[in-house]
């Protein structure tokens, strides 16, 4: 992939027009944005009408970036914004910048009956060890990790889809999640640590080799 | 520390974001816990799978026209 220059030399060659400057930025993230626009909208179909319809409005709005964020986190908000607004109206709305009271942000991320009880030898301790896993680089098992992996995401909740496919599915940092998400370090946290424990549950059950 | 109290950790230990104490007391039930510390292993093995997904990308109709589209927006 090729490396983008400094985000003044970037915006300054799409100001001035630069078609290969434009193709390279779009070639460069646009795979990470339709990722991102799939946690708010069903079908991938729709997510990459998100991603389109982002590209234009940066197009257009290249003259209102101000440099007060990265540009890539200033493109990013556009699509988080056009991609709530196509969630709205497929009723996948969520609020965003606070957890959600119920379970699906809250409560134990490893069943609770993994652990000894009060009565125990040892309480709050495992009462088996997690079982090891067969090696995940072996070939064979690489194309059913894939789908499995693929099928988690599309059940997550679509704060924790959105957090864990850019930390780790991309490969954004938590400074930058939260500046494109504009949620709170803290909430950042939680909703990647639920969603990577359900994705790692599930692997469990595959690669569990006890 | 107890294993119930470590597995809610993981994340915030990875990222580096843990207190000191609380780190302290993370490292300390690692060095001591096999469950834990074969827990930690399998949370970085999914990281690193999901970072192994490959790429999506637009369709080459979508891309054409959004560089048509760019062009169209200078030349104007
Ligand atoms: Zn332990």
């Amino acid at each position: 992939m090729t490396k983008l220059p400094p985000d003044d030399e970037l915006v300054a060659a799409l100001r001035a027009g630069d078609g290969a400057a434009f193709a390279d930025v779009l070639d460069a993230w646009s795979s990470s944005m339709l990722r991102l626009a799939r946690s708010f909208v069903s079908t991938h179909a729709t997510a990459e009408e998100v991603v389109q319809d982002t590209w234009l409005a940066v197009v257009k709005g290249l003259s209102a970036f101000e440099g007060r964020s990265s540009f890539k986190t200033w493109v990013y908000r556009i699509l988080v914004n056009t991609a709530k607004k196509r969630g709205t109206h497929e009723k996948r709305s969520v609020p965003w910048t606070s957890l959600l009271p119920g379970d699906e942000d809250h409560g134990p991320t490893v069943d609770p009956s993994r652990f000894q009880g009060p009565g125990g030898a040892y309480p709050g301790h495992w009462r088996e060890t997690p079982e090891p896993w067969a090696s995940p680089e072996k070939t064979a098992l690489a194309l059913e990790i894939r789908e499995i992996i693929t099928g988690v995401l599309d059940e997550l909740p679509a704060r924790q889809r959105a957090v864990i496919s850019l930390r780790d599915v991309g490969d954004h940092t938590a400074e930058e999640v939260c500046a494109m998400l504009q949620i709170s370090a803290a909430n950042q946290r939680v909703l990647l640590h639920r969603a990577r424990a359900v994705v790692r549950a599930r692997l469990a059950g595959y690669l569990g080799v006890a | 520390m107890n294993c119930d109290e470590f597995v809610e950790l993981v994340t915030a230990f990875l990222d580096g974001a843990l207190d000191p104490a609380t780190e302290d007391r993370f490292v300390e039930h690692l060095a001591l816990c096999e469950g834990c510390e074969r827990y930690l292993e399998q949370f970085r093995t999914t990281i690193a799978e999901l970072g192994e997904l490959p790429p999506e990308s637009l369709s080459p109709a979508v891309r054409t026209d959004l560089l048509d589209a760019f062009r169209d927006w200078h030349r104007s």
